[in-house]
């Protein structure tokens, strides 16, 4: 499986480098179901790789994170959640809009107490459920601080943020802040804010991943995603293609199972000779094979269609195959080498 | 695949959901597919509609977010939150279907225009913080899809139009979210802040002035801080405005969840054979039983089928080992391969439902199969209804 990225691009295998060398701000959306956190993890173990530092965030309180990598649900805090082989180790930290926006009036105004009294009344809960724009600066925000956070010293405290961000269907909206609070806040420090955190989304340090299946409806809504962030001048990074299935029949055996023409003599011949315990009849078996190839060249062959679409957009595209004994850690692993292998980082 | 012998998706002893005996029942008039995201929820409700529909119901279906050749095939071309009939299904047995696609914001817009005048409606739907609750509030989606099953119902009942509502739900992330929806929307808009910021435009209300003025000063002093004074004045606005038309939101929420539990009004959790899904299921299998809403069963979809469990995968990649050393058949033992990862597969997805099973051993399931493309039109509905219902 090769990426269908420009093949001039260079090639890191081991090194650092890859498709990304300026990005320290990876964004991870993707439909739901697609599997958009475990490439989020994925990603930031393949960053961290060599010996780096890299946080992976979520921000829509799920805990999926935690559940990926069995550990209790994580509070507000930076906690090491797994080591990359060669050294290099991702911390992990759920952000709680409600916990950022106490956080944020206790550093630029001093209002711990004030804000334990606000939250009481419900007035935290109402300006980061409702006051439009805010709850999206305060998550984004964070992510931004982490990003800065040591920069100045000259010792950025991550090489990396990776972000599990809201799906492909909200990314645009979500990341466009300073418009989204526009309607709310022409001055003050919410704009100051978001344009702050703005100037990082909009720049070369950025970049939004969408992770896809290879089936109609999550590569139309990788599609329409692309073109969203497209026009909001936000800067689109790769398409992760997730549970591929992949071609486990040579192009001719696929074109003869989607043609109908595979040779039933043939296949019988290769399972008589392929030694199987005796009590399985090798017609039974031949007619069995025969029925599951056509499936899965009827499968092959949308994702080929899809994938001419995904082709046309000429963002790299990274492909990650179905894991059949399901994801654990030992599956982020691997998902993070071939990441790698890809040029991902 | 008939023929040889297939592993069963379903532990054994794993009660089976009749889906006909469910959709056939005159008792059962609403049908609500709850799931997390991604998982086929709106397939499975548009499925359930047609082959309803089909056996002599007069069926409307309710999507949130179909897929557009989904969509088209049922001629929901116009997001329009109003039920059209769909063309090409099978009125012999005297039932028909009509499908909508749901439009959370439109919703919301006509119920305050229901509540109130042009002018003051237009007011409120101008303002960004109506807007904001309206589009991207977490939770409005799910409470419309209430407000909006709570519409149909009336209009069944009043002109018996429809005797089966069939209800998707919206893509959240937790199947939770459908039911925590009202409570969360209810108690924001009927929360202390939104009493005390709409206290000046209605006079102190029930709380004391004293506390109001000092809660008062506070928030308006921090708001303002944060969002400067014109929004804070939009804010008022907006929740004195809101206040005004609603009322006690509260109590408008909890009636719509209420319809929940009517006595003929059926759940069906829909997940498919991943560890996350079925832990969702299970959650929502939990939540209902709390409720007091009854639960139809579990569908399980995208199950990958196997036959001939026989040939295990450790003999058939054994198999294919065989042939590639030879360096003959390649064709065979590539489908040995993909042989070998089938019933792989099918084992894993098994051992998951039959976790959930054991978690809830008294809960129907029905098991679609995977399918090799994607449903988009009436006759991959009607294939996926056959498969869940030729189960019994």
């Amino acid at each position: 499986m090769s990426p269908s990225s420009p093949a001039s691009r260079p090639r890191s295998g081991a090194t650092r480098g890859g498709d990304w060398p300026r990005v320290r701000l990876h964004v991870v959306s993707g439909k739901g179901g697609t599997g958009k956190t475990t490439v989020a993890a994925a990603f930031a173990l393949a960053l961290a790789s060599g010996g780096r530092r890299v946080l992976l965030m979520e921000v829509e309180g799920r805990q999926g994170i935690a559940q990926l990598f069995d550990t209790p649900p994580l509070p507000y805090e930076e906690r090491l959640v797994a080591v990359a082989p060669d050294g290099g180790e991702v911390f992990a930290l759920a952000v709680d809009p409600e916990a950022a926006l106490l956080e944020y009036l206790e550093m630029f105004y001093n209002m711990r107490r004030a804000g334990s009294a606000l939250r009481k009344l419900g007035a935290i809960d109402f300006a980061t459920t409702i006051a439009p724009g805010v709850r999206d600066v305060l998550l984004t925000g964070k992510a931004i601080e982490a990003v800065k956070r040591g920069e100045r010293a000259g010792k950025p405290a991550y090489d990396a943020i990776v972000m599990d961000a809201p799906p492909t269907g909200r990314i645009a909206r979500f990341l466009n802040v300073s418009s989204e609070v526009a309607g709310l806040a022409k001055v003050g420090p919410i704009k100051s804010q978001s344009d702050s955190v703005m100037a990082v989304i909009r720049s070369p340090r950025t970049a939004v991943h969408l992770v896809t299946l290879l089936e109609e409806m999550p590569v139309q809504e990788t599609l329409d995603g692309i073109q969203e962030l497209h026009a909001s001048r936000l800067p689109v990074g790769a398409v992760i293609v997730n549970m591929m299935r992949g071609p486990r029949l040579s192009p001719d055996g696929i074109a003869a199972a989607l043609n109908g023409t595979l040779d039933f003599d043939e296949v019988k011949a290769g399972v008589e000779a392929a030694g199987l315990p005796r009590r399985l009849n090798p017609t039974t078996v031949s007619k069995v094979l025969m029925a599951e190839a056509t499936e899965h060249a009827q499968r092959i062959e949308l994702e080929r269609v899809e994938r001419a679409r995904l082709d046309a957009t000429d963002q790299p595209i990274y492909e990650m195959p179905e894991m059949s004994g399901g994801i654990d850690l030992g599956a982020l692993y691997a998902m993070s080498r071939m990441l790698r292998e890809q040029g991902a980082v | 695949m008939s023929g040889p012998q297939m592993l069963s998706p379903l532990p054994d002893g794993t009660p089976v959901l009749d889906i006909d005996a469910l959709i056939d029942d005159p008792e059962v008039r609403v049908i609500v597919c709850c799931g997390s995201g991604g998982v086929g929820k709106t397939t499975t409700a548009a499925s359930l509609g047609i082959r309803a529909a089909e056996r002599g119901r007069r069926v409307c279906v309710m999507t949130i977010d179909p897929a557009r050749r989904l969509a088209q095939s049922m001629g929901l071309t116009e997001l329009d939150n109003t039920p059209r009939a769909v063309n090409d299904v099978d009125t012999s047995n005297g039932g028909s279907l009509d499908a909508m696609m749901l439009d959370m914001k439109r919703t919301f817009d006509e119920i305050v225009e229901a509540q109130s005048d042009p002018e003051r409606a237009q007011q409120i739907l101008d303002n960004p913080f109506y807007q904001a609750l309206s589009s991207s509030f977490a939770g409005t989606q799910e409470y419309m899809a209430m407000e909006k099953l709570g519409q149909l119902r009336a209009a069944a009942e009043a002109t018996d139009t429809w005797n089966l509502i069939i209800v998707d739900t919206p893509p959240s992330r937790s199947a939770l979210d459908f039911l925590d929806a009202p409570k969360r929307l209810g108690s924001f808009l009927d929360g202390r802040l939104m009493k005390l910021l709409s206290a000046p435009a209605r006079g102190a209300g029930k709380f004391g002035a004293k506390v109001m003025n000092a809660g008062m000063s506070m928030v308006t002093g921090t708001l303002t801080k944060l969002i400067g004074a014109q929004v804070l004045k939009d804010l008022q606005t907006f929740v004195a405005s809101f206040d005004a038309l609603f009322g006690g939101f509260r109590q408008r929420a909890e009636a719509t969840y209420a319809q929940l539990q009517a006595p003929d009004t059926r759940f069906l959790v829909v997940a498919a054979p991943e560890r996350d899904a079925l832990r969702e299921a299970s959650y929502f299998v939990e939540r209902l039983a709390g409720e007091n809403m009854p639960l139809a069963g579990l569908i399980l979809n995208r199950v990958q089928e196997v036959a001939l469990p026989q040939l295990t995968t450790e003999a058939a990649v054994a198999a294919a080992d065989h042939l590639d050393e030879a360096h003959e058949h390649e064709l065979t033992a590539g489908m040995l391969r993909l042989h070998a990862d089938r019933v792989l597969n099918g084992q894993r997805q098994r051992r998951l439902a039959q976790r959930f099973s054991a978690a809830h051993p008294h809960v129907p399931v029905a098991a679609a199969p995977a399918l090799a493309g994607d449903v988009h039109d009436l006759d991959g509905l009607r294939e996926v209804a056959a498969a869940l219902a030729a189960q019994h």
